[in-house]
């Protein structure tokens, strides 16, 4: 018997292969998807309580608080993107697997995104009403946190990937992404601010859009290369 | 189709400590390559420098003669790594598992039901791998290992927690694999009898 390449694999298997596992093993742990956003939810509702509740004052910090707190809720379900793969030594097992790296992590990436990004996103308006926010500028509200979630979650692979091999990096993670992540609150926040005040915001959505494909397309490389780094 | 792995004075240092020096060997289809060494002998590192996780000192590792680094794909298309650690996830079952596995690596014809059955653990099909025994998810690793259609098998200290009959089991499949034209590197710290070419490479 011999053995050939001509039944590998295609390039993208392992890429839809991962992120698949992955949304089944949140299914399975909802808790992991859960915690992240009822932190936002909470975070959130306990704002207005703390400030006051005039109405002049909630629409003034509600995009701010809002992006706050979902900056926030993204850097702590980051936190766990490979670490039960690194501990349960399936990380290594991908690692000496014939599909790309870069592809692999974004499957991961991905997956992280649909059951942290998606949620935050799709909670939000919810959240927002409580900052007494208009239709429209719930709509601009959501498109931002789409786009910024979508770079935050890309970012953070970066970071987790890095942290992945030393315990107890929460604090490092966040130090590390946080200056990169800088960009997406101040323009994500000051967008949704711009539409409340019924201000042309679009420049903001495209910057973000912009910031998305960029870190789409660059940060799979270099989670490939810290998971090596990592993994030596 | 015959393949070659061979590797060329081997060394690596983790920090300022030398782990081993030196190293070199050549294994052809149908040889097993015993690892030998007492604990804390460079093993496991010797097997993760061969996979390409660790960064060698000196030297190279070759794949029908090109060297590993230039051809990482093909490379890894061509093996199976049983780690130390089994590398499945806890909470999916085994056939979640298994279907995983079969979407990153070459598929051999061989059908899931029959290497369940010859492995002995067709009955734990439905459970997740979090309820099954230690020795249990190791036969499951090696459902890995069988399922994959790559001439290369590595093997790190494969009869962990395993009983009697899996760790002979573990020798047949072996045997079977190396008659098929296949190649394996095993890093063992027990003697193993095998009716098969075998080399050995010593680590002090």
């Amino acid at each position: 018997m011999t053995y050939s390449e001509r039944h590998m694999p295609g390039l993208l298997s392992g890429l839809i292969a991962v992120a698949r596992r992955d949304l089944l093993l949140a299914w399975k742990r909802p808790g992991d998807v859960l915690n992240p956003l009822f932190f936002f939810a909470m975070v959130c509702t306990l704002f207005p309580l703390a400030v006051g509740p005039s109405a002049d004052q909630l629409t003034f910090s509600g995009p701010g608080v809002l992006w706050v707190a979902a900056l926030l809720a993204m850097l702590i379900s980051l936190n766990s993107l490979f670490i039960s793969d690194f501990d349960d030594g399936s990380l290594e097992q991908l690692l000496v697997s014939p599909q790309p790296l870069p592809l692999v992590g974004l499957g991961k990436t991905i997956s992280h995104w649909l059951t942290s990004g998606l949620p935050l996103v799709l909670v939000s308006p919810i959240v927002a009403i409580t900052y007494r926010m208009p239709g429209d500028v719930v709509i601009v509200l959501m498109m931002t946190l789409t786009l910024g979630t979508i770079s935050l979650s890309l970012l953070g692979s970066i970071g987790a990937a890095l942290t992945v091999g030393l315990h107890r990096g929460t604090a490092l993670l966040s130090l590390l992404i946080l200056p990169l992540s800088m960009p997406v609150l101040i323009i994500g926040a000051n967008t949704v601010s711009l539409a409340a005040g019924n201000e042309t915001y679009s420049a903001g959505i495209w910057a973000l859009a912009a910031y998305a494909v960029g870190t789409l397309s660059l940060a799979p490389y270099a989670t490939a290369a810290a998971l090596r780094i990592s993994n030596e | 189709m015959t393949s070659q792995l061979s590797a060329e004075n081997l060394t690596l240092f983790r920090g300022d400590r030398c782990l081993f020096r030196g190293v070199s060997f050549a294994l052809n289809s149908g040889e097993l390559l015993i690892l030998e060494g007492s604990n804390g002998s460079g093993k496991t590192s010797l097997m993760r420098a061969i996979v390409g996780m660790l960064d060698l000192e000196k030297g190279a590792v070759s794949w029908n003669g090109m060297p590993v680094a230039e051809q990482r794909q093909v490379f890894h298309g061509a093996l199976v790594w049983t780690a130390h650690r089994v590398g499945l996830k806890a909470d999916l079952t085994l056939v979640e598992n298994l279907r995983f596995e079969a979407a990153l690596r070459p598929q051999g014809s061989d059908g899931l039901e029959t290497v369940l059955e010859r492995l002995e653990i067709s009955r734990l099909k439905p459970l997740p791998l979090r309820s099954l025994s230690a020795g249990q998810q190791r036969r499951v690793a090696l459902a890995r290992m069988l399922l994959a259609d790559v001439p290369l098998w590595l093997m790190d200290e494969p009869f962990t927690n395993l009983d009697r009959e899996g760790r002979a089991l573990v020798m047949q499949l072996v045997k079977e694999h190396l008659d098929k034209g296949g190649m394996c590197v095993m890093a063992a710290h027990q003697d193993v009898e095998i009716d098969a070419p075998v080399k050995k490479v010593i680590l002090q």
